[in-house]
């Protein structure tokens, strides 16, 4: 079992859980994901490690409530345990020393983005960073971004915090400000890694994008999570979950994410009508 | 001679229209009266051609004798002490290709049904309590397991009753590997399995789920941790799929993704269970093994109205089970042989919605001395399909490998190992299963698992006096 320590509330639908997961937390690194399942009639879903702290034996991690499980997560409390938590899963980032380097976290995406842009600061990185929401209420771990980076663009879509505009909009304002910029990570919702992606092409950037699609394993034993990278099929567990996001076919990402859109509504009204009539 | 009956006593079946809308098991078993029945068909012949026939070696004619004279305790017995998982053997073996197939009646009619009698003693020793074995003396010295398929598990069981400290350590969140979540509930039924590992757990075996080795633990901290040597059996897990146009279309799945959502998730109580699983009115499955047969009668239960097998070779080439195949076709399942897929066409969502197939010929006998399929030119034709299963198989799944970068491999990528033994290139590792020879068969595993496990002993015998 493993025991929800800390339980916050970020922003609206969005959560903050510390887990204790020693084993997992020993061997994390930035970049890599853990597989949740609340309980024994559960589905196994992929979440990108937020932060750990392996003296204390814990993983955090940050989601947005979409549908049922994720409420369901939501519900739970400081001292309530998860069924299974295993990880941790696909690759690390790959973090080297390479001068100025940029980090772009969108949403839920400022959480994942974190322990990145702590690692490059680590290697010794001027670590450029640009988190954004669409608006001041759904922002959240500002300060704690701010500590792991050089500079710190905030962004909201509709201005209510920092810059008005997209994640996109603070990109071309840095590539056009600074000619150095090695490498950029971007995280965040598909439709955004897609156009970050465009624009760190247009400025000749090596993009690193972070993937995050339905699996089941998480091992690279089903096939669940298949992309299209540079041509070939790839699984995001196993190949990932970072790619270089110029050769990511995000229409495809986006259409397979709808595979089960169906059965996620038909499972989301029946936990609805039966909170409600318990 | 010539009281034999010629035929196997049969064995009761839910009826397929009952069937084809449920996911219980489909043969129902013997009563103790038809076992007595079907072993006295038995000729007990001497030389026991159907021992050679068995992967490994039961003492058929012995055991049979004994459920003939109604001793089952004995008979399980007798069983147990080349096979510790019979119900599962009992079940899911390709007798028709091992023991049956060496059955002095075969030159009168059918042979001994060997199987059906090793499932019906294991059910009635499950019936009866298994009790605990009695377990020598602990000797404190601790060996690791990765994987819980029927290698791990039977390597681990075996090493377990020679006193040694067994964990066995798991990626998924339970037990069993394939059998779990690759054979459906109405081939092997769950209990049989959870059956299985608790016996191993009484033999003092620890397991540990969500465990992966190479991510939660690697193989130094295995070390690191005390293990004196390891067995390796990951399996072959990896899905292989045609890299055709189109294959990343909503509504494909590879087999693995499909059973494991049905059967270790069990999407087929969706909504209750919260794994999804999406069946069409259409559905296309791509193969021809026992993975082919489990996927399209699992479409089936679920509802597709056709459930279909595109085979790029024709019936007799099929690998899967001919007892399979035949329940295939009892429940209405439709083949089309001699037919390969060479692309899919999606809507504007990304939906399936048709396949494109080509005529296929057989041509001359390949390496494996099956005749291979060659295309008929300009003979592609469409078929409208909903869902698609690909079934055309797996490769060794690379999460461990690549953490162990020591281990020799073949030229197919799975782990080189003494086939007597298990031994690999690493000292005190050895593997055995599907990683080593690539998809094959439980009893295979099994079988692979029982030989490290001794192999191991000696190797531990001589490098605990210091030989080593
Ligand atoms: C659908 C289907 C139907 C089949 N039907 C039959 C049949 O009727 N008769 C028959 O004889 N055979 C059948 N087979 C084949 C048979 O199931 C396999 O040959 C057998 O299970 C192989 O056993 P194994 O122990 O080598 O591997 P597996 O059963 O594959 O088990 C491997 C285990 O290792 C775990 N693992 C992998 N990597 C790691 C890691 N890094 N760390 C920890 N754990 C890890 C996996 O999660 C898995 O649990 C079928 C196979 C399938 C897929
Ligand atoms: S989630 Fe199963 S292969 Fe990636």
């Amino acid at each position: 079992m493993y025991t929800i320590l800390k339980s916050k509330a970020l922003a609206p639908n969005i959560y903050e859980f510390t887990i204790r997961a020693p084993l997992v937390a020993k061997n994390a690194k930035a970049g890599q994901f853990v597989i949740v399942r609340i309980h024994e009639k559960g589905e196994r879903i992929p979440l990108t490690i937020a932060d750990f702290d392996k003296n204390e034996g814990t993983i955090t991690i940050v989601f947005q409530v979409v549908g049922k499980t994720t409420h369901e997560l939501s519900t739970l409390k400081e001292g309530d345990s998860l069924k299974d938590f295993v990880g941790p899963l696909g690759n690390p980032s790959e973090i080297e020393r390479l001068g100025s380097v940029l980090v772009v976290g969108g949403g839920v995406g400022i959480a994942p983005i974190f322990p990145i842009a702590r690692a490059l600061k680590e290697s010794g990185n001027h670590v450029i960073g640009i988190i954004g929401a669409r608006s001041s209420d759904l922002l959240f771990w500002e300060d704690k971004v701010k500590e792991v980076c050089d500079e710190l663009i905030v962004c909201t879509d509709d201005g209510s915090k920092g810059v008005k505009g997209f994640v996109t909009q603070a990109m071309e304002m840095v590539f056009k400000e600074k000619s150095d910029i090695k490498r950029c990570w971007a995280i965040g919702p598909l439709i955004m890694m897609k156009f970050a992606t465009q624009v760190a092409k247009k400025y000749n950037v090596p993009i690193t994008v972070s993937l995050n699609p339905i699996m089941v394993d998480g091992t690279g034993m089903c096939g669940a999570c298949r992309c299209t990278v540079g041509g070939k099929t790839l699984f995001a567990c196993s190949h990932g979950p970072e790619f270089d996001g110029t050769l990511v076919d995000f229409d495809e990402l986006i259409k397979r994410g709808e595979r089960f859109k169906e059965e996620e509504k038909i499972a989301w009204e029946r936990y609805k009508s039966m909170k409600g009539g318990a | 001679m010539a009281k034999v009956r010629k035929t196997k006593v049969p064995m009761k079946e839910q009826p397929v229209e009952e069937r084809i809308r449920n996911f219980n098991e489909v043969p129902l078993g013997y009563t103790p009266e038809e076992a007595m029945e079907e072993a006295s068909r038995c000729l007990g012949c001497k030389d026991a051609p159907c021992v050679k026939g068995c992967p490994v070696g039961i003492n058929i004619p012995n055991f049979i004798k004994e459920i003939k004279e109604g001793n089952f305790k004995k008979a399980i017995e007798i069983i147990k002490q080349d096979n510790s998982l019979p119900a599962i053997c009992g079940r899911v073996c390709p007798q028709e290709d091992q023991c049956e197939k060496e059955c002095r009646l075969n030159k009168i009619g059918e042979p001994v049904a060997i199987g059906r009698l090793e499932r019906f003693v294991a059910d009635w020793e499950a019936e009866q309590g298994i009790e605990r074995p009695n377990l020598p003396p602990k000797k404190g010295i601790k060996v690791a397991v990765i994987g819980s398929g029927p290698a791990g598990l039977t390597a681990a069981g075996e090493l377990a009753k020679m006193g040694y400290d067994v964990t066995i350590f798991e990626a998924l969140h339970d037990t069993g590997g394939v059998l779990r979540y690759g054979i459906p509930e109405f081939r092997l039924p769950k209990r049989i399995i959870d059956r299985e590992v608790e016996y191993i757990k009484m033999l003092g075996v620890k397991i540990e789920v969500n465990a992966i080795v190479g991510k939660t633990i690697t193989i130094e901290q295995i070390w690191n941790d005390g293990f004196q040597a390891m067995f390796i059996g990951t399996g072959a897990g990896l899905p292989k799929f045609m890299n055709i146009s189109g294959e990343n279309l909503n509504g494909i799945y590879s087999a693995n993704e499909f059973l494991t959502r049905v059967n270790l998730m069990k999407a087929y109580l969706f909504p209750e269970y919260d794994t999804p699983i999406k069946v069409g009115k259409r559905v296309a499955v791509i193969g021809g093994g026992n993975v082919a047969m489990d996927s399209v009668r699992t479409a089936k239960r679920l509802g597709a109205e056709q459930a279909m097998i595109i085979y790029r070779r024709t019936e007799k080439e099929m690998p899967a089970r001919i007892e399979e195949i035949e329940r295939a076709k009892e429940e209405g399942i439709i083949f089309h042989f001699l037919t390969n897929p060479v692309r899919y066409i999606g809507d504007e969502k990304g939906n399936v919605v048709a396949v494109e197939c080509i005529r296929m010929e057989l041509g001359e006998p390949d390496a494996s001395g099956r005749r291979s399929p060659v295309p008929i030119p300009n003979s592609e034709f469409t078929m409208e399909v909903d869902t698609v299963v690909v079934a055309i198989g797996t490769g060794p799944n690379p999460v461990l490998l690549q953490a162990f970068p020591e281990l020799k491999l073949n030229k197919w990528g799975y782990i080189e190992a003494d086939p007597e033994t298990g031994a690999t290139s690493v000292p005190g590792v050895y593997a055995g299963g599907d990683i080593v020879t690539g998809a094959a068969t439980v009893i295979s595993a099994m079988g692979a698992g029982k030989r490290s496990a001794k192999a191991i002993d000696e190797y531990l015998q001589k490098k605990l006096k210091g030989g080593i």
